[in-house]
């Protein structure tokens, strides 16, 4: 018995190890919206990211107060009214990659993907599907995707005065450099 | 056992990824925000400054006081301002200048953020700044026979300010002030004045926050040529995007440190209490450090 349980444990190091694994601790997710009252720019360059490339997971977490404006004023009513950065401190995706087959993790190029999974924002979380690609470099994988959301979907209440001043789809960027993890 | 291992295995699979962000993700300064919706509680200074490159541009008003009656339409008739130009210079150091009615005063301060209350990778429990401001006093001297100097229209304070935003509702401050005069109206009157203030904010909701502020003057009041009165200031501050209207009752008509801890002349117990406000509009004149895209 306890020699099939280091057996197992073994197994469980030897799958570990054997996925292939690649993140990045300054991803770059962005978000804009213009109308003609105002334009809202946002980005965040400390994003962190992971990509297995054996499942087709892929995770980011993103701190809400990373999120830099042109403007401190917008910036302090960003995490204040709207995020409420201080009890909501982070933004998370949890998805995976659904058309795995058709990337070649071994050839370098730039691959079509879609990405479904849970997105939680302001402690709402949404399931989405993300179109994107991924593109296989030498020594690493890029991650590329823009898509909309809406903020009321994550609960984050825009009051009247304000309404049209921000675009009801919100555009969102992402760019992801992973490089490989060696020794996990 | 089996069991034990498969689960294991489960939760490897999983959770991997999310344990290999968290490990990496380094633990930040989480400043405090917003402590203050505004760089004045009322009529005092808060521990909040403007940021790099940010203008504040400040409108004050106080009206007269309420108990001077329907002929004066309850103060609303008479009107003391005071305008000022705020900025941000560094993420630590804002200065403005400004001018009010009241004696005809040119004023300029500047504050300086010496600690920032923070949580994680550095633990700060309190914000405190300080304040140093300069007034001149432009009024015609009373008595022009007798020779007069320019520094006797000067007066000086100095404040440290120390704040703890408690909640995300409530926040405190405590400010010991000292306003040093050097021309006062008799010899019963003091060159020095030591004070206290208070001031507290309780958030209503998120833009709208209830306000108050009390400055407890240790100086004895009597015997001087003017009796004066404790400074406390009552009311709201409203936060429309861009603007911060503050709106409140108060019993000081000096809109600047030296005019309201050692000149308050009325007391809310008489009904001397003047309605003001305070009008604050922030333009960005240079762009925030925003880090670009790799």
């Amino acid at each position: 018995m306890k020699r099939l349980f280091f057996l197992l444990l073994f197994l469980n190091i030897i799958f570990a190890a054997n996925a292939q694994k690649f993140m990045t601790k300054n991803g770059y997710i962005g978000f804009y919206s213009k109308t003609s009252m105002e334009e809202i720019k946002a980005d965040n360059n400390q994003v962190v990211g992971a990509l297995d490339t054996s499942t087709g997971e892929m995770v980011f977490q993103a701190l809400i107060k990373s999120f830099h404006f042109d403007r401190a004023l917008m910036e302090e009513h960003f995490n204040e009214n709207y995020m409420e950065s201080d009890k909501f401190p982070k933004s998370v995706f949890k998805g995976k990659i659904t058309n795995l087959s058709s990337v070649d993790f071994a050839k370098s190029g730039t691959y079509d993907v879609t990405v479904e999974g849970d997105l939680t924002i302001h402690d709402i979380t949404n399931k989405v599907s993300i179109k994107g690609t991924i593109e296989v470099i030498s020594g690493g994988i890029n991650a590329n995707s823009k898509f909309n959301i809406i903020p009321e979907d994550y609960k984050i209440n825009i009051p009247g005065v304000v309404r049209e001043k921000i675009n009801k789809n919100l555009e969102v960027t992402v760019t992801m450099k992973y490089s490989p993890i060696t020794n996990k | 056992m089996l069991i034990l291992s498969l689960i294991t295995l489960a939760i490897f699979a999983q959770d991997d990824l999310m344990n290999l962000l968290n490990q990496n993700s380094t633990k930040e300064i989480n400043y405090t925000t917003a402590t203050f919706k505004s760089t004045r509680i009322m009529n005092g200074h808060s521990i909040e400054r403007m940021p790099e490159g940010q203008l504040d541009v400040r409108i004050s008003h106080r009206f007269g006081t309420i108990n001077s009656g329907a002929y004066n339409f309850w103060g609303l008739d008479q009107s003391n301002i005071h305008l000022s130009l705020e900025y941000g210079i560094l993420n630590w150091l804002m200065i403005g200048v400004g001018r009010g009615s009241y004696e005809k005063t040119f004023d300029g301060f500047a504050k300086f953020t010496v600690l920032r209350q923070s949580t994680g990778a550095k633990e700060m429990p309190v914000s405190l700044s300080i304040v140093t401001s300069a007034a001149l006093k432009s009024l015609k001297f009373t008595d022009q026979t007798r020779s007069n100097y320019f520094t006797s229209r000067m007066s000086y304070v100095a404040q440290v300010l120390v704040a703890r935003k408690i909640s995300q509702a409530l926040s405190i401050q405590i400010t010991p002030s000292y306003v040093h005069r050097n021309l006062v109206a008799t010899e019963l009157d003091p060159n020095d004045i030591y004070s206290l203030g208070a001031g507290a904010r309780i958030k209503l909701s998120k833009r709208i926050s209830l306000n108050g502020e009390y400055y407890y003057v240790m100086n004895p009041k009597t015997y001087l040529s003017q009796q004066v009165y404790n400074p406390l200031s009552v009311g709201f501050d409203i936060e429309t995007g861009g603007h911060v209207f503050q709106l409140f009752f108060t019993n000081s008509l000096g809109m600047i440190e030296k005019a309201f801890i050692g000149e308050t002349t009325t007391t809310w117990t008489k009904g001397g209490i003047h309605f003001g406000f305070n009008i604050s509009r922030v333009f960005t004149l240079k762009k925030h450090n925003v880090p670009k895209p790799l």
